[in-house]
Parts: structure tokens; C-alpha cells; sequence
């Protein structure tokens, strides 16, 4: 490793392990992710893939090993503080997990809300990133409303619209057709360019292609071709 | 930001009309429940210091006894502790007094060959000594003067009723105590069934950034919403009763010793705030179980 590549890491995995009782998710990852990059973590279904992502915003927690995002060590945020740490990420998931009850609109002010924002700056910062991923036509629609496409393109609007650091995507065309995929690739890219670092899992080759960025690969829960570590 | 949490707070309680009905149901009975045991209390108390001040102790006196006689005891009465004044009332006033209490059933007495009743000495009480304990102190040491023959504080039965009374306040303070643990339970569960329902969203929010205190705040709201709906629900049907009953009272009772009222502004103020209070903490119980879970 670089002494330039270290000093631009924003997220640090050593010897990072991720057990569930007999089964090992995750074997002694380490591995660096640096600012500004786009990042494909690959590998075949049940590799680790998900689990390595949900690491890093402390949606499981590490058994072994140590995890660094943006200078924080996620072993040592109480419980209160995790907010914090989120606020770095837009996450989109394959299921999009957007809050059926809630308006397009709502789904996706509700990371400003959350923030603290004030009402004018949400409304702005809203209608602005709804015009961007094409769905501020449908900002009154509740999300059970809209096709798989449009619900993620929702999605995506809902991850970016906080300015984070780092964009986490699992599988985010895994469920959409080939149009709509590449839409949201678009997207991934317009909002790389704009300075986030963008991570995906994915074992989608085609949306591997179409991105040049470093790709991580993942086979039973460990690192199997050598990262720029 | 509070705007906020209200306006989520009564979004959610539109979308749980059901459950949101219940909890509202369960505090207007509770409250209405235990105030009913609050406006009975004060009233019956208003009754029992109605009684207290007109309590009259009558020192009988033997026969035979002259004016200095009187003069000396009416000296050792007033010098008791206790007594504020001893008034003499001779046989015969006790008996015009006597007839003029019956009315018109004096036929009675028109029969007697002679009057039956003693002399007596009817004495006050000063204000403070008015406690039955008291009462009861001052009638012994009276009963021991030379020259009384029997001391009668009338209504002795007012103790006993008292006594009831006492009970039954204990009675309804544990019953309210009850009701109000019920209350706690009954937020509780609905809070924790709301939350239940809502396990995914809460998780959505946890995941973009949200603060427990941003998730969970709706939910206290919306327990202080409908502990406060409920209180003031159980009050205006409490009021509703209590002017029915009201109405009753001083066309058929036309009681001069008592004056119904209903409870004070402060009182009520009060028993909504506990309301809340116990809204409050029946949610709190819940979020903290959940937060834990």
C-alpha cells in the first residue's frame, strides 16, 4: 500500500471476521477502500458479499478484527452514537426497502428529517434529486404504487439526497429489467462523478462492465484475487 | 422538529384508528372512574365537615342543683380544654326547643304531666378541638364534674359513618391506584404493537441516519395525545353525571347543610396531567423493552 493510497483510505478492514455461531460469513478480511472510488464487491451468491456491506454501517457487527470508516472505529460507537456513522452512507438495497405508507416524497425528505434540515432546504433538496432520478412527476405516489424500476430509481433518490459520503448498493438492479438497470447505473455514475465513493455488491457482469472501477472478489467468506492492499 | 413529531404522532393515530379508539376508551374509563371516586370523596367530605361543625355536646345535669351551683360548674366546664363556651339551657327552653323540632307532631308531648328533660349546659367547641378524639376526651372529663349526670355528644353514629367513609376512601385509592396500572399496560401494549407493526420502518429510519429519539418521539406524543383525549373524554361524561345528579339533589333534597360542587379547575387540571403522566410512562415502558429487544 501506497503512502497517498493510505492516507486517501476512507474505510479500513483488518483481519475483519463475521461468524453466525458454526458458520463463518466472513474470514480475515483486510482490505482498504479509498475516496472517490467506484467499487464492485463480486462474487457467487452466498460469498459474503451483503454481509461485508452490512459491516460497514453497522448492520452486523464485526467478531473479529477491526473496521475504520471516515476515521471512526465501529467497535467503539455506543449504541446512541450509530446515527452518526449512517449519516456517511446512502444505502440501496435489492429490495428497495422504501416505507409503503409513506409518499415518494415523504420516503425520501425523511433522511433530511431525520438529519434535523430545515422545511424549505428539504422541500428544495427533495424536489431537486426527485428531478434527477426522473420520478418527481410521481412524488405524491405511495411506493406498493410503482414499478420495480421507479421504486429503486426511489431509492436511489433516498441514498444521495443526504450528500453521503459513501453510496452502498446491494444488488441494486438485482430485480429490475435491463432498461431500468441501466438507468440506475446512470445514476451510480452521475452521482460518482459529483464525489462519492460508491460501493456495490453485485454478481451482475453487466453492470461490472459497464463501470470501470476495482473489483473486490469474494468466494466462502474470504478475499480470493488480491486487492490494491 | 416538534412540529414534526406531532404531525407523525397524529398520522399514526389516523392509520391505528382501532387501536388509537382503545387506548382513548381505556383512559376516558379509567379516568372517569377514578374521578367519580374524587368527586364523591370531596362531597362526602364536605358532608362530614358539615357534621363536624355542628357538633353539640350537652352536659345533663342532676336535679336539684341551684344558681350557684350552675354558676360554679359552667366555670369548670369553660376552663376544659377544648371548650370554647357553655351555654345553660334550662328544661323548660330544651323543651320549647323540643317542640319546635317536631313540628307538628308536638301532640305528644302535650300529654306529659310534667317535663321530663333536664337542665343542661350545651357547649362549643373551639374550631381546632372539633377531631372525635377530642370529642370523646372532653365528654369523660365532663362526665366527671360533680353535677353531671350524662353527657351526650349527639350524633355518636357520625363516627361509624366516618369510619365507612375512611374505608372507603382507602377503597378508592387503591382502586384508582389500579386503574391507573391498567392504564400503564394497556398504553403499553398498544404502543408495543404499534411499534411491532411497524418493526420495518423503524428500521429503514435507524438505517438512513435516524436518531432513536427522531423514532421514538411520535410515539410518546401520541400516548400524551390520547391520555389527554381520554381525560378530558372521562371529565365531560364525569360532568354530564354530576349535572344530572346535581339537578336531582336541590329539587328533591333542597339540602341546606350541603352544597354539592364539582371538582376545581386546579383538580382537574391535575388529573389530566396524572392521565398524561400515566400515557407517558406506559410508553416509555414499551420503547425502552423495544429498544432493548
Amino acid at each position: 500500500m501506497t503512502a497517498e493510497a493510505d492516507h486517501a483510505a476512507l474505510i479500513r478492514l483488518f483481519h475483519v471476521h463475521r461468524h453466525f455461531h458454526a458458520t463463518r460469513a466472513l474470514t480475515d478480511i483486510t482490505l482498504d477502500f479509498y475516496r472517490n472510488e467506484f467499487l464492485f464487491v463480486t462474487g457467487p451468491s452466498g460469498a459474503g458479499k451483503t454481509t461485508l456491506l452490512k459491516l460497514l454501517y453497522r448492520g452486523e457487527v464485526a467478531s473479529q478484527g477491526q473496521i475504520l470508516v471516515d476515521g471512526m472505529n465501529l467497535a467503539r460507537i455506543p449504541r446512541k452514537k450509530i446515527h452518526i456513522l449512517r449519516r456517511k452512507f446512502g444505502i440501496i438495497f435489492q429490495d428497495y426497502k422504501l416505507i409503503p405508507t409513506r409518499t415518494v416524497y415523504d420516503n425520501v425528505a425523511l433522511v433530511l428529517e431525520a438529519a434535523g434540515r430545515k422545511s424549505d432546504y428539504i422541500r428544495k433538496k427533495v424536489q431537486s434529486v426527485l428531478r434527477i432520478v426522473g420520478m418527481d412527476k410521481r412524488q405524491d405516489t405511495l411506493p406498493p404504487n410503482l414499478s420495480g424500476g421507479e421504486q429503486q430509481r426511489v431509492a436511489v433518490a433516498r441514498a444521495v439526497v443526504g450528500d453521503p459520503t459513501i453510496i452502498l448498493a446491494d444488488e441494486p438492479t438485482g430485480s429490475l429489467d435491463a432498461e431500468s438497470a441501466s438507468l440506475i447505473i446512470k445514476l451510480l455514475k452521475t452521482f460518482h462523478t459529483r464525489g462519492a465513493t460508491v460501493i456495490v455488491a453485485t454478481h451482475d457482469r453487466e453492470l461490472i462492465r459497464s463501470i470501470p472501477g476495482r473489483i473486490i472478489y469474494l468466494q466462502e467468506g474470504r478475499l480470493t484475487s488480491a486487492p490494491t492492499v | 422538529m416538534l412540529k414534526r413529531h406531532l404531525r407523525r404522532a397524529l398520522q399514526d393515530m389516523r392509520s391505528n384508528r382501532m387501536l388509537s379508539l382503545v387506548t382513548i376508551s381505556t383512559f376516558a374509563l379509567s379516568i372517569l372512574i377514578v374521578s367519580s371516586a374524587m368527586l364523591f370523596f370531596v362531597n362526602m367530605g364536605d358532608i362530614m365537615d358539615g357534621w363536624r361543625q355542628g357538633i353539640r355536646v350537652m352536659a345533663y345535669l342532676q336535679e336539684g342543683l341551684n344558681a350557684a351551683d350552675r354558676s360554679t360548674l359552667k366555670v369548670r366546664m369553660e376552663s376544659l380544654y377544648g371548650v370554647q363556651q357553655a351555654d345553660f339551657v334550662p328544661k323548660d327552653q330544651a323543651l320549647a326547643r323540643l317542640r319546635t323540632q317536631m313540628g307538628r307532631q308536638t301532640s305528644i308531648l302535650d300529654n306529659l304531666d310534667s317535663n321530663p328533660l333536664p337542665d343542661a349546659f350545651e357547649i362549643q367547641m373551639i374550631a381546632a378541638s372539633q377531631s372525635w378524639d377530642k370529642v370523646e376526651q372532653l365528654a369523660m372529663a365532663l362526665e366527671k364534674l360533680e353535677g353531671v349526670s350524662e353527657v351526650e355528644y349527639g350524633q355518636r353514629w357520625i363516627k361509624r359513618i366516618i369510619n365507612i367513609f375512611n374505608l372507603f376512601q382507602l377503597t378508592g385509592t387503591v382502586m384508582g391506584a389500579l386503574f391507573f396500572m391498567a392504564a400503564i399496560f394497556i398504553v403499553g401494549n398498544t404502543v408495543r404493537l404499534v411499534l411491532y407493526s411497524r418493526r420495518e420502518e423503524v428500521e429503514i429510519m435507524r438505517l438512513v441516519g435516524a436518531t432513536e429519539q427522531f423514532i421514538l418521539a411520535p410515539f410518546y406524543f401520541q400516548s400524551l395525545i390520547q391520555a389527554a383525549l381520554g381525560g378530558i373524554i372521562g371529565l365531560a361524561a364525569l360532568f354530564m353525571m354530576y349535572m344530572l345528579i346535581q339537578s336531582r339533589i336541590t329539587a328533591d333534597m333542597a339540602s341546606a347543610f350541603f352544597q354539592p360542587r364539582f371538582l376545581s379547575p386546579l383538580t382537574l387540571l391535575g388529573i389530566v396531567g396524572c392521565g398524561m403522566l400515566v400515557g407517558w410512562l406506559g410508553c416509555h415502558l414499551s420503547v425502552k423493552q423495544y429498544v432493548k429487544a
